[in-house]
């Protein structure tokens, strides 16, 4: 068996696992967690590819909540109800936001990028909040009856839905990652001046990232939008924001498959935690943050250096 | 004319306390080149502990008057005791890292004050406003206007004043100077530069604490007061410039009276102005007004 | 013959300190020129004067012809100028193959999304540009974990593979150790001899320019104060006095 054979054969297993064997074996609580887990990852992914450029952002919940709304307002202004075009609208919203962001805010590093992201989002989070009549304000809007290609969309239907969409996704972020544009964002990190000492726009690379994170966060709050059914402006609130955030610092920038896996892992211990103590979870989340800050040697970017190092991946 | 005392008015106020709510948060960059983020927390910390206070005082009774006082006790508390926590026990041990790291690690300090809140207090909203209504309303140009707002206002040129001088005039201030504009020669010279640093940022908590207990008295607090500010803030010294005190005066004025304007014609604006204003300015000064660009050196 | 590099009136204080002040010089295609001073006499703002990373007060710089002056240094190494550094400004993140790769990517224009980085034309060329200065055994290393001295040919080497007309070098042999100075050399002159590579180097060690260099310029505060065959001009006292701070 060759090694392409081989490649083939495992991801066909791993995809009957998650697509058929899953649903078969686990109830129906845990496919919805883990729908809302793999769409989410989706944002965090978008997140971890920013910070491979060291540029950090407290305001990614703005294209989470561009792209839920985006649909939301489809439902409930134009009568959509069908998935992918719901999905669609979710992308264009968080391509055309990043993109006209990304044009004051790819200039920006540091403390600068960081806060900006976060005014912007705070931003939308108080016209989803003050714009009653537009937004709906903390009701919301429901994504009632969605469908898929027609066909009613069921809770199991929207776990394959996300679970192929996330996947093809993450490939697609991995093809980034790979790619020249991927290692120009990895080589501002280390070293910009050297970057445009090889003649390569450091702005380019950076507004372009930027844009394809916020699209991938968008494409997460469209999804998320479907799988619960319901939106609120909370979406946007810088504590969701701060959740992906730590969601990336604790899988590390290394693998584009470590949001997926911190993702699940978070939402779970979440969902317990929650019921448990709603008035701890942000400390617990603050104290664990502080503690990777301190004991990780080499500190929050040596989750990089975690991973083995194959140099040709 | 009377529209422009109207708007010029309420442009002051708002001005004031923006000022009052930034300062803290661009001194405490200009000195350590780190953006506090739990600078929220202690905002809302500096309010939660004043409006307790002042209800549990105004509960026995007395005079109204001490209540001031009150206010000034809680942020001065707030400051002197979570401010050198977080800088000597935290914020020290991450200084030769990267920006981020540091950002993180004020943003977990967030996280955990953001809980300690709701612990504390609870999420039912709380409203202490004796300081407030005990002094009254003032008519000016026929128009019913409370004083408390001018108070704060006094405040917050007082507060101006003071840092102003105290940098400018002040040996202390000089050290702060030396430190600012660089560490090295500044240890070199014999200054005790990390006890420079606690003091500073001390100083900026206890600035941001008082914003808040001055500001208690004006409306409900709830958990999540602490977020818009930090927000504002950061708006406000953008467009200033980070590290300037100047600026955040200036980028106050300019946002308290744009704003003003703008909600006067169009109130839905009220959430936009001030990011708009930011936008406009970063667009052709990246840097805010006094803000510094850093050229590495190669 | 026309000048590749020239500056006219280049003026640049810092503060009170005068990097450069009405500086001219020409260089001519295909030389080889070396340029020495003592620390300070505005050697290495002369070349980020010339890359457009600093801008001057007065003054112009050209490029065979064209005024480059206002230009950023992205634009400047797209007209064909490459540059080293003093402290090597590297990808530590990265490993050396995948540093060159980016090089080899940035000289072609082709930082795109889809390809990989890593694909085989571009490795074939990578592996033989490394193997010229012989780091073709680190490629796989880390270039954070480097030592001294394989960075500084890395980051010279990362230079020379953009393929320049004109390749300004800033202290190559800087931190390298005395015996290991003419190896580095060496090296460096096998791979631009007959490349018709324009070449100017600023070098703090005098029996450097001496042997590598066909002109030397002595920079002293922001001047230009001798220009020449390299045994004339550093057998001057003056000059020598100057560099040195004694004869």
């Amino acid at each position: 068996m060759t090694t392409r054979t081989r490649t083939v054969a495992l991801l066909l297993i791993v995809a009957l696992v998650l697509l058929v064997g899953l649903p078969l074996l686990l109830p129906e609580w845990i496919i919805f967690l883990l729908t809302v887990a793999s769409a989410k990852a989706l944002a965090v992914l978008g997140v971890v590819l920013l910070l491979r450029g060291k540029l950090l952002t407290f305001g990614h919940a703005l294209y989470y909540a561009a792209g839920a709304y985006a649909g939301g307002m489809a439902v409930r202004y134009w009568g959509v109800h069908e998935a992918l075009v719901l999905l669609a609208l979710a992308l264009v919203a968080g391509v055309a936001v990043s993109a006209i962001l990304g044009l004051l805010v790819a200039r920006y590093r540091a403390v600068y990028f960081a806060l900006l992201n976060l005014a912007f989002s705070m931003v939308l989070y108080g016209m989803l909040l003050k714009l009653y009549d537009v937004f709906g304000g903390t009701d919301g809007i429901g994504i009632a009856e969605p469908t898929l290609a027609g066909f009613r969309l069921s809770g199991l239907a929207m776990y394959e839905l996300t679970i192929v969409i996330t996947a093809l996704l993450v490939y697609l972020t991995h093809r980034f990652f790979v790619s020249p544009l991927g290692y120009t964002l990895r080589a501002i990190r280390d070293n910009e001046v050297r970057v445009e000492y090889m003649g390569v726009s450091v702005w380019r690379a950076v507004y372009v990232s930027y844009i394809i994170a916020g699209a991938l966060a968008a494409v997460s709050g469209g999804l998320i939008a479907l799988a619960v059914g319901h939106i609120t402006p909370d979406l946007a609130f810088w504590s969701q924001s701060g959740e992906f955030v730590f969601v990336a610092i604790l899988g590390g920038t290394g693998s584009v498959l470590a949001p997926v896996v911190g993702s699940v892992l978070f939402e779970f211990v979440r969902n317990y935690a929650f019921k448990l103590s709603p008035y701890t979870w942000q400390m617990t989340l603050g104290i664990v943050l502080l503690l990777i800050i301190f004991f990780l040697p080499g500190g929050v970017w040596s989750l990089t250096a975690r991973l083995p190092r194959r140099s040709h991946r | 004319m009377r529209l422009l005392l109207v708007v010029g008015l309420d442009g002051l106020t708002y001005a004031s306390w923006l000022f009052l709510v930034s300062a803290g948060l661009t001194f405490t960059y200009g000195v350590l080149r780190v953006l506090n983020l739990a600078h929220g927390n202690l905002y809302a910390l500096g309010a939660y502990l004043g409006a307790t206070l002042v209800l549990h005082y105004a509960a026995t009774g007395s005079t109204p008057a001490l209540t001031y006082a009150l206010l000034l006790i809680a942020a001065l508390v707030i400051g002197a005791v979570v401010g050198p926590l977080i800088e000597r026990f935290f914020l020290r041990r991450v200084y030769s890292r990267d920006e981020e790291v540091q950002l993180l690690l004020t943003f977990s300090i967030s996280l955990i004050l953001e809980d300690v809140v709701k612990l504390v207090w609870g999420v039912t909203p709380i409203f202490a406003d004796l300081p407030y209504t005990y002094l009254g309303r003032v008519r000016l140009g026929g128009v019913n206007y409370a004083w408390y707002p001018f108070l704060l206002a006094a405040i917050a040129l007082a507060i101006g004043g003071l840092l102003w001088l105290v940098v400018t005039r002040t040996r202390l201030g000089k050290i702060l100077t030396s430190v600012i504009s660089d560490r090295e020669v500044s240890l070199t010279l014999g200054i005790n530069v990390p006890r420079v640093y606690t003091l500073a940022f001390t100083a900026g908590a206890v600035l941001a604490a008082l914003g808040g207990a001055l500001t208690a008295p004006m409306f409900s607090l709830v958990p999540g007061v602490g977020a818009d500010v930090l927000v504002t803030s950061f708006a406000v010294i953008a467009i200033g410039g980070l590290g300037s005190i100047g600026g955040a005066a200036l980028g106050s004025l300019l946002v308290g009276m744009a704003r003003s304007f703008a909600v006067y014609k169009f109130p839905e604006l009220d959430l936009f102005v001030i990011y708009l204003i930011m936008a406009l300015v970063l667009l052709f000064r990246p840097q805010g007004f006094f803000g510094e660009i850093e050229v590495r050196r190669i | 013959m026309s000048a590749l590099l020239e500056t006219v009136g280049l003026t640049r204080f810092f503060g009170s300190v005068r990097a450069a002040e009405d500086l001219n010089m020409r260089v001519a295609q295909g030389e080889t020129v070396g340029i020495i001073g003592s620390n300070g006499s505005g050697k290495t703002t002369f070349l980020n004067l010339a890359t457009g990373y600093l801008k001057p007060e007065r003054g112009r710089i050209l490029l065979d012809g064209h005024d480059t002056t206002a230009l950023p240094p992205r634009a400047i190494t797209r007209l064909g100028v490459a540059r080293s550094f003093q402290i090597p400004q590297l990808y530590l993140g990265m490993t050396v193959l995948e540093a060159m790769l980016l090089s080899l990517a940035a000289r072609a224009g082709r930082i795109g999304l889809w390809a990989p980085l890593l694909r085989d034309e571009w490795i074939v060329e990578a592996r033989q540009v490394l193997a010229q200065f012989a780091l073709d055994a680190q490629a796989e290393r880390l270039v954070g974990e480097l030592p001294e001295g394989s960075r500084k040919l890395l980051d010279i080497a990362l230079a020379v593979a953009l393929k320049p007309r004109l390749l300004l070098m800033d202290e190559p042999t800087a931190g390298v150790s005395t015996e290991d100075k003419f190896e580095v050399m060496d090296t460096l002159s096998t791979v631009l001899r007959g490349s018709g590579i324009t070449t100017i180097f600023v070098e703090h060690d005098m029996d450097v320019v001496q042997r590598y260099s066909q002109r030397v310029l002595v920079f002293d505060q922001g001047l230009v104060i001798a220009d020449g065959e390299p045994a004339k001009v550093l057998g001057d006292a003056d000059v020598r006095r100057a560099v040195l701070g004694h004869v």
